[in-house]
């Protein structure tokens, strides 16, 4: 045989998936709630959309380009970076801070770090908290039906404590199964409950994400709202919770972001509670109505110490020997 | 009934539809036959011939050197050419015995001749074993007269059958287990005759209905037999997982199946061991299956050992296109050859053939914590930690993370979609602890 032969160390095959698969599936499972967005809310919407998209991906090309660094694009992730965060600006926001924003994210939180699987944080939540300090006002305009008003979620929180949610809500037109289906302010992609569970749905069932955290996440939020949030277990309200802000969104595309969540099996548990408490004290104590955001990329900072602790215990390990006499 | 599995592992495609049905084809070496003296776990065997010897088949030509060695047994006649260094699968010069096959197949007297097992005392059929030159030949090579003799034959409770056969593409325990049923049966009988209070099963994956069916009928009427299917998945067939996916036993690095109360073994292995005892024919023939994406005829192939792998290719017909990459084994733990002019040794699975090489092309990013190396891992571990520990060079945390419990069955780098070289990366970890560690003492 004259032709040299390729020699490697074993495995010799590999999956079909690869970063890009994975980022496109990503991308597939964000397009009812971008859709529906979009649908809701006009042309703007889609602008703002596209706006960060390709800022996102232009900003990764050029600081590539000019690191000299092996241009990364085609992996998708940048993409997702700029969807996710136009997903949680509201309707009516300047394109040109879109733009700074999706900057911000892809060079100052991805980037500088290293790239792809480098961040600490969450590049799009860092930039959305990133815009809501820098441009507080234009970040909590929400617009329905270009009536500008404020969202279900700042309704309740800032209602009559002895009025009922149902009351509330209907002071405001509104009904539970709005807040589902998204009729309702807010931002771009959070709105409706039902399409970011059909991204999730589709996540799971080709297993990109884990249930893990998600669950976790909404699990405890539930419990902790339902224990301290002063209406005890009201199921209109917990519902009421769970389908408006961005809890829905963050839970299954934002906690699940791989390179910010713990790899450890007990790690994606453990920090999806954390994150469920976390969440709760912001929504229930702080200022503002909505705490998912701060309540993620805070945890993204305990993601490292979260692994350290939940290091699984290898198999067979701690058995002693000579079991069976 | 429900399916035996473990937590973990990958599912690649298994290419297993190119040879399954091709019965085995006997074929008879013409060049000479090359023996390397070590092809096997332990120390390399010490030649028994010397050059210019006659030698017959079934003739001890190298005995085990130590406690933990095979014998090697020649497996034609003729004389013995040379004994030096010669090319083998795993890229090395090896010190081998050379033989020129004179095409009479003269024989050790006895050879062939039928033995009653049952007539043979426990010591007898163990020594039959260890002449014989018997090792795991599922692809360990670890001896197997030393497997079937642990410290208390009373304590073991299961003799475990690996019909798993889960490494992608091989056929050969499928052929055997259809065309050798009861030379299977047979062989797990002898095993079980040395252990009173053992019961045999028989474990096959789900993808083998075939022979599940096959096996069932034919030990139906065997009480202390039992036909176990386990989920497709892989690495099933490896010894901790199939253990755990059996009798609900774990073990680890420091184990042996016995320390839980088991034996496992090979279906090969033990179609060998009863040729070995009830019919006075040592281990001097390799299964080998020669498939992939560029042979022209795939098949399974009952061959000599110390037959060139040239020989065997040419019997499939050759290569229908320049191969890129050629895999003596599976694609998941085989080694890839340097040469197809290297011999086939006891422990020679298969042949598989690429025209491109997948390995070459992909390229590695970094990596994204996606996790998958963590679910993949049969060993419990996190794929991802442990190569961070290696890049920094920080062997203690490799061994605090437990990366002495891999098993090197790939799946990490298997499903990576970064595509990071993580079991090759433990692999040189692991040696080097292990080194270090045999230093210390």
């Amino acid at each position: 045989m004259s032709n040299l032969l390729h020699v490697s160390s074993s495995p010799h095959v590999r999956s079909q998936s690869s970063t890009t698969t994975i980022m496109a599936d990503v991308v597939i499972a964000l397009i009812p709630a971008t859709a529906w967005g979009v649908y809701r809310n006009g042309w703007h919407a889609f602008w703002l959309v596209m706006a960060c998209i390709l800022t996102s991906v232009a900003t990764e090309y050029v600081y590539q380009k000019l690191m000299k660094k092996p241009v990364t694009i085609h992996d998708l992730s940048a993409m997702v970076t700029g969807i996710l965060l136009a997903l949680n600006l509201p309707q009516t926001f300047p394109i040109w801070m879109a733009v700074v924003g999706s900057v911000f994210a892809v060079l100052v939180v991805k980037q500088v770090f290293g790239g792809i699987g480098q961040n600490f944080m969450n590049p799009a939540l860092a930039a959305r908290c990133f815009l809501l300090i820098s441009f507080g006002s234009q970040m909590t305009s929400y617009a329905v039906d270009t009536v500008s008003g404020a969202t279900p979620l700042a309704l309740i929180k800032n209602g009559a404590s002895d009025a009922s949610v149902q009351t509330i809500l209907a002071g405001d037109k509104l009904a539970l199964k709005d807040l589902f289906l998204g009729n309702i302010g807010g931002c771009i992609g959070e709105v409706s409950t039902l399409m970011i569970l059909i991204g999730a749905a589709y996540l799971l069932i080709r297993k990109v994400i884990s249930w893990k955290t998600p669950v976790m996440y909404l699990l405890t939020f539930t419990i902790f709202m339902g224990l301290f949030a002063g209406r005890g277990f009201d199921m209109t309200y917990l519902a009421a919770e769970l389908c408006t802000g961005g809890i829905m969104l963050g839970a299954f595309f934002m906690a699940t972001d791989y390179t910010t969540s713990p790899i450890t099996p007990n790690g994606k548990l453990l920090y999806g509670v954390v994150l469920g408490l976390v969440t709760g004290i912001f929504r229930i104590w702080s200022g503002s109505a909505e705490g998912v955001s701060y309540a993620i990329i805070f945890c993204n900072l305990l993601v490292p110490l979260i692994e350290k602790v939940t290091v699984p215990t290898a198999f067979g390990k701690g058995r002693v020997k000579n079991v069976s006499k | 009934m429900r399916r035996a599995t473990f937590k973990g592992g990958v599912r690649p495609y298994n290419g297993k539809d190119i040879t399954k049905d091709q019965a085995i084809q006997v074929i008879m070496p013409t060049g000479d036959l090359v023996y390397p003296l070590s092809q096997h776990i332990g120390a390399p065997s010490t030649p028994v011939v010397a050059v210019g010897d006659q030698v017959l088949v079934g003739q001890v030509i190298a005995e085990a050197s130590s406690a933990v060695s095979a014998n090697i047994c020649c497996s034609v006649s003729g004389k013995v050419k040379a004994i030096e260094k010669r090319l083998t699968n795993n890229g090395n010069m090896i010190e081998s015995i050379v033989v020129e096959n004179d095409g009479e197949y003269k024989t050790i007297d006895g050879l062939g001749e039928k033995r009653d097992y049952t007539k043979l005392s426990k010591e007898e059929i163990r020594t039959i074993v260890k002449e014989a030159g018997i090792v795991g030949l599922g692809g360990a090579g670890f001896p197997t007269s030393l497997k079937i003799t642990p410290a208390d034959d009373n304590s073991i409770e299961y003799v475990i059958v690996n019909g798993a056969e889960c490494e992608p593409y091989l056929t050969t325990d499928y052929r055997l287990m259809l065309e050798e049923t009861e030379k299977l049966i047979g062989g797990l009988k002898i095993v079980l005759s040395l252990f009173p209070n053992a019961k045999g099963i028989i474990a096959i994956e789900d993808n083998k209905a075939e022979a599940i069916e096959v096996l069932k009928k034919a030990t139906e009427s065997e009480a202390n037999i039992e036909v176990k299917v386990l989920k497709s998945k892989y690495p099933q067939g490896g010894e901790r997982t199939l253990i755990y996916a059996t009798t609900g036993r774990k073990i680890n690095s420091t184990m042996l199946p016995a320390d839980v109360g088991c034996i496992v073994n090979n279906v090969f292995t033990l179609v060998s061991i009863y040729d070995a005892v009830c019919e006075s024919t040592p281990l001097i023939r390799r299964v080998i299956t020669v498939t992939g994406d560029c042979v022209a005829n795939p098949g399974n192939f009952s061959v000599r050992t110390g037959m060139n792998c040239d020989e065997i290719i040419e019997a499939a017909g050759g290569f229908t296109e320049q191969p890129e990459k050629i895999i003596s084994g599976g694609p998941m733990m085989g080694v890839s050859l340097v040469s197809t002019n290297v011999p086939v040794t006891k422990i020679s699975s298969a042949l598989v053939a690429f025209k491109k090489d997948i390995v070459a092309e992909v390229e590695t990013s970094n990596c994204i914590h996606c996790a998958k190396c963590v679910s993949a891992c049969p060993s419990g571990l996190v794929p991802a930690m442990l190569n961070q520990a290696v890049k920094r060079n920080d062997m203690e945390r490799f061994e605090a993370l437990n990366g002495l419990e891999c098993t090197e069955c790939g799946s990490c780098s298997y499903v990576c979609p970064a595509k990071i070289q993580l079991t090759q990366a433990f692999k040189g970890a692991k040696k080097r602890v292990m080194d270090a560690k045999k230093k210390e003492k």
